[in-house]
């Protein structure tokens, strides 16, 4: 089995936390795992473009810069709430508009769900929930490495993280 | 043994400490930081059993590296290839000086200059300095290289050179590691000669390194990172090396590649490997990330067949980064697309951080410039760069580390007046207290805003050498105290500041000007941790 995946959003949302967690759970099921981290100033990917098999995204402007990475029937799962720290940000309605063009799109108000649980930081493990029926990991290992990816911030926060996780999860099969 | 989770950084950094390295020297660099750091944050870092305080620059990492080699211990040095650049001295000598304890150089190439000033090759700088250099193209190779270039590095007595690029030291993969090898005993030089690089015992010390030539040759050819894979169709070969390797397999699904394949990881140049893939082989394609250094090398000046192609006949673009779409072209297979990006989608480009000192010292620079019109801000390598960019504007060069200063010098030479630099901390004691001497060794007439953030921030917040001694380094250097000004870069102290810069833009001296406030993200970071304390 092979699956692609570009994780997007804003430094500071927790891409990389999803990214060591699911690097850490496929790991853990003997994948071949690759990751390629792009920040600071560079925009571009060393991935090949059209071939992706989906797109995770903390932010909805950002999961729509990767769309020439996606397959033609991949899935776009995406925060719907917008990151702003653009004078130019463009309006939120067509924002939506454009999500709703894609095939196969899953936009939540993650942002909500986690300040719901109690931790509006968290946002990025709704995300990762909403992700993974299509990541084709059990469930469980991905729980197990939220808990290990948590585990030195105290049981407080992996609670809540594996709170965001399921009900990112439960939101997604229900759509 | 399980497999680790690496960036390419840290599995070189890893490597190097299970080889028993005994010091890392570095001074930070995107995309090279995370070596260093990984090796700071590791068991033997935090118990100082290795040396891993950053260096004041690339020069002085790379001269304490050779001293280390010469007791007889392991070293490495650490940079960005611009880095490379400012070590290039000591670098290209410690070639004549050969190694005594391993001596590992580490070069992060940055093509497509994500956040760099040029895209050059450090495979140049090795083949320049006659000795072997490494290009690992995946996490696993990047360990296994770094734990072998040790061992070679002592036993042909050479500095060895790993290359790496932006994605490779960006991007993660399971990475299994070997034995942990204890450190070498302090077992100093004994050749008094050896490292002496007086005329005569250099001229005997190169002729020994060009005999090493064909022994190094000969190791490539051997090497395991080296391989000539076949391939039934012969109607091409491909020669790639490094990342481009990968970007190559990356096309063939369960990589298996029709075409002959050579991968190149370790230089220099396996001679007799690539004429056996030109006879075998009609045409041969050359993917290499960076420079085309293979290319030219295998088509020479002429290229009378045509038969050599890459980035020099125009099969690959002749800059910036490959991918494996690229490379998908060169070979004449379909190229992919998804769907194209929404005409809504927007650039996020880098800006100052809200909070951040650089703003309120621009704001105030601006406004005591805004009577001598454009043209007059000399910058430097950081953060502050940034204010090139609206809503700022503010500067109008930026070209390597500690050029400010001096470019100020060069232009007040010439008779520009008034002439501002902006450096910041960091930079300033990476090189710029030399460019400060020379001005006031002539009393040019420019003035000096040291950015005084207290660390090193563009590259993630490393500890500044000049932490709280910046005006004292000043004064020790020869400006006049009274035209040396510690300034608070707030909104509140905004008159006073521009009533400062004003003044001393008026001297006809050198004065220096320390906008001084911790930056924004270093300062939450350790309220967060003050904070976690109290709990």
């Amino acid at each position: 089995m092979k699956i692609d995946i570009i994780l997007a959003g804003v430094g500071g949302q927790g891409i990389l936390s999803i990214a060591t967690i699911v690097g850490a759970a496929a790991i853990k099921r003997g994948m071949y795992m690759k990751q390629a981290e792009v920040h600071g100033m560079s925009q571009r990917g060393g991935d090949p473009l059209g071939k992706a098999d989906m797109i995770i995204s903390v932010e909805p402007m950002e999961s729509l810069r990767y769309l020439p990475w996606l397959k033609k029937d991949g899935w776009l799962i995406t925060n719907d709430q917008p990151f702003v720290n653009i004078p130019n940000y463009p309006d939120f309605d067509a924002l939506k508009a454009e999500l709703a063009k894609v095939q196969n799109c899953v936009a939540i108000n993650a942002d909500q769900i986690a300040k719901d649980l109690g931790s509006a930081r968290s946002s990025n493990m709704v995300i990762l929930g909403a992700a993974s029926p299509y990541l084709q990991l059990p469930f469980e290992e991905i729980e197990n490495a939220v808990r290990e990816n948590f585990a030195r911030k105290g049981e407080e926060v992996v609670n809540v993280n594996l709170a965001c996780l399921k009900a990112g999860r439960e939101l997604a099969e229900k759509k | 043994m399980s497999k680790a989770l690496f960036l390419g950084d840290e599995a070189v950094a890893q490597a190097a400490l299970d080889a028993g390295l005994s010091g890392v020297y570095a001074y930070p660099g995107t995309p090279s930081t995370e070596i260093t750091e990984f090796i700071q944050n590791s068991k033997q870092g935090k118990a100082g059993e290795v040396h891993s305080i950053w260096a004041g620059n690339e020069k002085t990492a790379m001269e304490s590296a050779i001293g280390m080699s010469y007791a007889g211990k392991r070293a490495m040095v650490c940079m960005k290839h611009v880095g490379l650049n400012v070590a290039a001295d000591p670098f290209m000598n410690s070639s004549i000086t050969g190694a005594n304890g391993g001596l590992v150089v580490v070069v992060a190439d940055d093509p497509s200059m994500h956040s760099s000033q040029d895209e050059q090759d450090s495979r140049y700088y090795a083949k320049f300095a006659l000795i072997p250099c490494f290009e690992p193209s995946n996490q696993q190779e990047a360990y296994d290289i770094t734990y072998y270039a040790f061992e070679m590095s002592e036993k042909f007595r050479t500095p060895v050179v790993i290359r790496l690029t932006t994605r490779l030291s960006h991007s993660r993969s399971g990475v299994e590691r070997k034995a942990e090898r204890p450190q070498n005993p302090l077992k100093p030089e004994t050749d008094p000669k050896q490292f002496i690089l007086l005329p005569a015992n250099a001229r005997k010390h190169y002729r020994k390194l060009l005999d090493k030539q064909a022994d190094f040759e000969n190791d490539s050819l051997n090497s395991p990172f080296n391989q000539y894979i076949d391939g039934a169709d012969k109607s091409m070969g491909i020669i790639a090396s490094g990342i481009a390797f990968n970007y190559l397999m990356e096309n063939f699904e369960g990589g298996k590649c029709p075409y002959p394949v050579l991968k190149i990881s370790q230089y220099p140049l396996p001679t007799k490997l690539i004429a056996k893939m030109v006879d075998e082989c009609g045409k041969v394609l050359i993917a290499e990330e960076g420079y085309p250094f293979i290319e030219e090398q295998v088509r020479g000046v002429l290229n009378r067949t045509g038969n050599i192609m890459g980035r020099l006949s125009g099969e690959l673009p002749r800059d910036g980064e490959l991918n494996p779409n690229l490379v998908a072209k060169a070979l004449g297979m379909p190229d992919t697309y998804g769907a194209p990006v929404p005409e809504l989608v927007v650039p996020r480009p880098p800006a100052l951080c809200v909070g951040c000192p650089h703003i309120d010292s621009y704001t105030a620079l601006n406004k005591a410039m805004e009577k001598y019109g454009k043209g007059k801000v000399f910058s430097d390598i950081g953060c502050y760069t940034l204010g090139a960019l609206p809503p700022y504007n503010a500067i109008y060069t930026t070209v390597d580390m500690g050029a400010s200063i001096t470019m100020a010098k060069g232009a007040a030479d010439a008779g520009m007046r008034p002439c501002v630099a902006v450096i910041g901390d960091s930079t300033f004691t990476h090189s710029g207290m030399t460019s400060l001497l020379d001005c006031i060794y002539e009393n040019t007439p420019v003035t000096v805003l040291i950015l005084d953030n207290s660390t090193t921030g563009m590259t993630g917040g490393q500890d500044s050498h000049a932490l709280g001694v910046l005006g004292e380094i000043c004064k020790g250097l020869g400006v006049k105290e009274e035209h040396i000004h510690r300034i608070n870069p707030l909104k509140g102290h905004l008159e006073e500041n521009v009533a400062i810069i004003e003044k001393e833009i008026e001297y006809e001296g050198v004065s220096v000007i320390i906008p001084t406030r911790e930056c924004i993200q270093t300062l939450s970071r350790r309220m967060k941790k003050q904070q976690a304390a109290k709990k």
